[in-house]
């Protein structure tokens, strides 16, 4: 009866994701702080998939942050939104891809006041003529990069080197998913399995092999805050829910943490090197921290990709721990040299982190 | 007394934002804001609700509205369908169109966000961007940052991006007349104008 109910209702919590012919938009949290994973992001679906992808050089923030922080008017993203489309629409696509979870909610809000208030719609095709001489038509669909991952998972499972299985135990993986907040919180029906059964990682964990933990503060913002953490003496915020995830997960031993969120993969990444530099705390057993990888790359490593060319060396959190319980071939000496294998110097290491 | 609910109600996440609160409290139940300031939502929709000019005034001259992480998360869980991050959004909207925000310590803090974040739009196209951001503002960043700014150009060709490269590709140089649209937008869009005021009414 309970299996009934769930059949039932799981339909609700379907998206529709187009299954070609992308327009790719950047995120720019993700090209600063990760920018290995944006050029994982197209090699996986432009290269293994054989997907049509489309980057295109005359698009710009999406104003994301600037909004969410107060800083420009609702109009101005809203105009942003609308040329960004239009660029799509010059492009000949019409399935927009946002790399970033912040800009994905952006995209999917300014559309969705679109509908319900034609009017904020007229204002901004007004706004765009006068400013850009553009007009726009909407995406037929609007996804996520992780829906896109989500959507092909078995064929990359089927192609796969690697599962997400500890080599020296034969036993799954346990991993801590985290859902950026603006990914499903607010339009809950955009996303995956919806805000309450959030499909998109744990359906690419489980089938590649991992086991997914469930933690009370699972669904906790990783902190972020916008304004509080971008106003140096306001970050306490940001690291003190970031903290309060860490406290909760802690228990259930978990082997990595993967998020579909650029910013929610940083935070959760530097704020556990704060936290064992400023009291001396690290959320493993042996002093490494827990890795935080973003879900290229884990599917990267799943398909046999080399993690410093997928740019893993850019974590403050080593990633060596996670490689090593998962078999991946790599060379140590590899991880901070420069385009043409030259010596560039490394890191210097933190005091409390080990590395 | 200055028509404050009138210019709220202007703004559509107003509209959005609050429909019938039943001061449940799960909002602040769920907000990562009110775990960790003297905060809550539940207080900002009951006090729009009111509707009462004075106390809304106070609200928008207080550090209370600038708190919020804008997460959204109250809008997922709330029974009645507001979201008190909405309600948020257009107080500081109004607070800012007003001039109230500069009574307060987080309001006058829209100045170093403009300049942090707003500016980079501006000169670079992206929100953020590398070559401005060092372990002097931002030392969570740790060492490996430093290490990735001293060698920022082979690092990233060895990622196959295009930093500062024509075309595309990740962290490329946004065309000036990309730029120049972008701009355009933002002045005909009243953000310049804001962008302006801040740096009038908040730096002093």
């Amino acid at each position: 009866m309970v299996k009934d109910v769930k059949e039932q209702q799981w339909p609700d919590y379907q998206k529709e994701i187009a299954p070609d012919n992308y327009y790719y938009a950047r995120s720019c949290i993700r090209q600063n702080f990760f920018p290995g994973s944006e050029e994982t992001f197209l090699k996986i679906v432009g290269k293994v998939l054989g997907k049509d992808i489309y980057d295109d050089p005359h698009q710009t923030t999406c104003t994301g942050i600037a909004y969410h922080s107060g800083i420009i008017p609702m109009e101005t993203t809203m105009t942003v939104v609308a040329r960004q489309f239009s660029l799509m629409n010059d492009a000949g696509y019409k399935n927009f891809l946002a790399s970033c979870v912040t800009s994905f909610g952006i995209y999917t809000e300014m559309v969705e006041t679109w509908e319900h208030f034609p009017e904020t719609l007229e204002k901004t095709t007004d706004y765009l003529v006068r400013a850009t001489g553009r007009s726009f038509k909407l995406p037929e669909n609007l996804v996520h990069t992780s829906d896109i991952i989500y959507k092909f998972r078995n064929e990359i499972a089927s192609m796969s080197k690697i599962r997400l299985v500890n080599k020296h135990s034969g036993k799954p993986l346990r991993v801590v998913e985290h859902i950026g907040c603006h990914y499903a919180k607010i339009f809950p029906k955009k996303g995956v399995g919806g805000a309450e059964f959030p499909k998109v990682l744990t359906g690419m964990i489980e089938t590649w092999g991992g086991e997914v933990i469930d933690y009370p503060e699972r669904r906790h913002c990783c902190g972020f805050g916008f304004r509080n953490y971008i106003v140096k003496e306001d970050r306490g915020y940001s690291l003190s829910n970031t903290k309060k995830k860490f406290d909760s997960m802690e228990p259930y031993k978990p082997d990595f943490i993967v998020t579909n969120c650029p910013g929610c993969t940083f935070f959760l990444d530097r704020w556990q090197y704060v936290l064992a530099e400023s009291e001396g705390k690290t959320y493993d057993a042996n002093g490494y921290g827990i890795p935080v990888l973003t879900y290229e790359e884990m599917a990267g490593l799943v398909l046999g990709f080399d993690p410093w060319e997928m740019g893993m060396q850019l974590h403050q959190v080593s990633v060596e721990t996670l490689l090593d319980k998962l078999g991946v071939v790599y060379d140590k000496k590899e991880k901070y040299l420069g385009h043409e294998k030259q010596n560039i110097g490394i890191p210097e290491m933190p005091v409390v982190l080990k590395t | 007394m200055f028509g404050l609910l009138e210019q709220l109600k202007k703004d559509v996440r107003f509209i959005e934002g609050l429909n019938s609160c039943i001061n449940c409290g799960i909002c602040t139940a769920i907000c990562p804001a009110a775990q960790f300031y003297e905060y809550d939502p539940r207080q900002i929709a009951d006090t729009l609700q009111r509707g009462n000019e004075d106390e809304i005034e106070r609200l928008m001259k207080s550090d209370t509205i600038w708190y919020c992480g804008e997460c959204l998360s109250c809008k997922t869980r709330c029974p009645r369908g507001n979201t008190p991050g909405y309600l948020i959004q257009a107080l500081r909207n109004v607070a800012q169109q007003s001039g109230f925000y500069v009574f307060s310590e987080r309001g006058r803090q829209q100045l170093e966000i403009k300049r942090r974040i707003g500016d980079n739009i501006l000169k670079y196209g992206y929100c953020v961007y590398v070559d401005e951001i060092d372990t002097d503002y931002h030392p969570e960043q740790g060492p490996v940052w430093d290490w990735y700014r001293q060698n920022t150009e082979t690092i990233l060709k060895r990622l196959n991006a295009n930093y500062r490269g024509d075309g595309a590709g990740t962290l490329r140089k946004i065309s000036e007349a990309d730029l120049n649209e972008l701009r355009s937008i933002f002045d005909k869009t009243g953000a310049l104008k804001q962008f302006e005021d801040i740096e009038k009414t908040a730096d002093g």
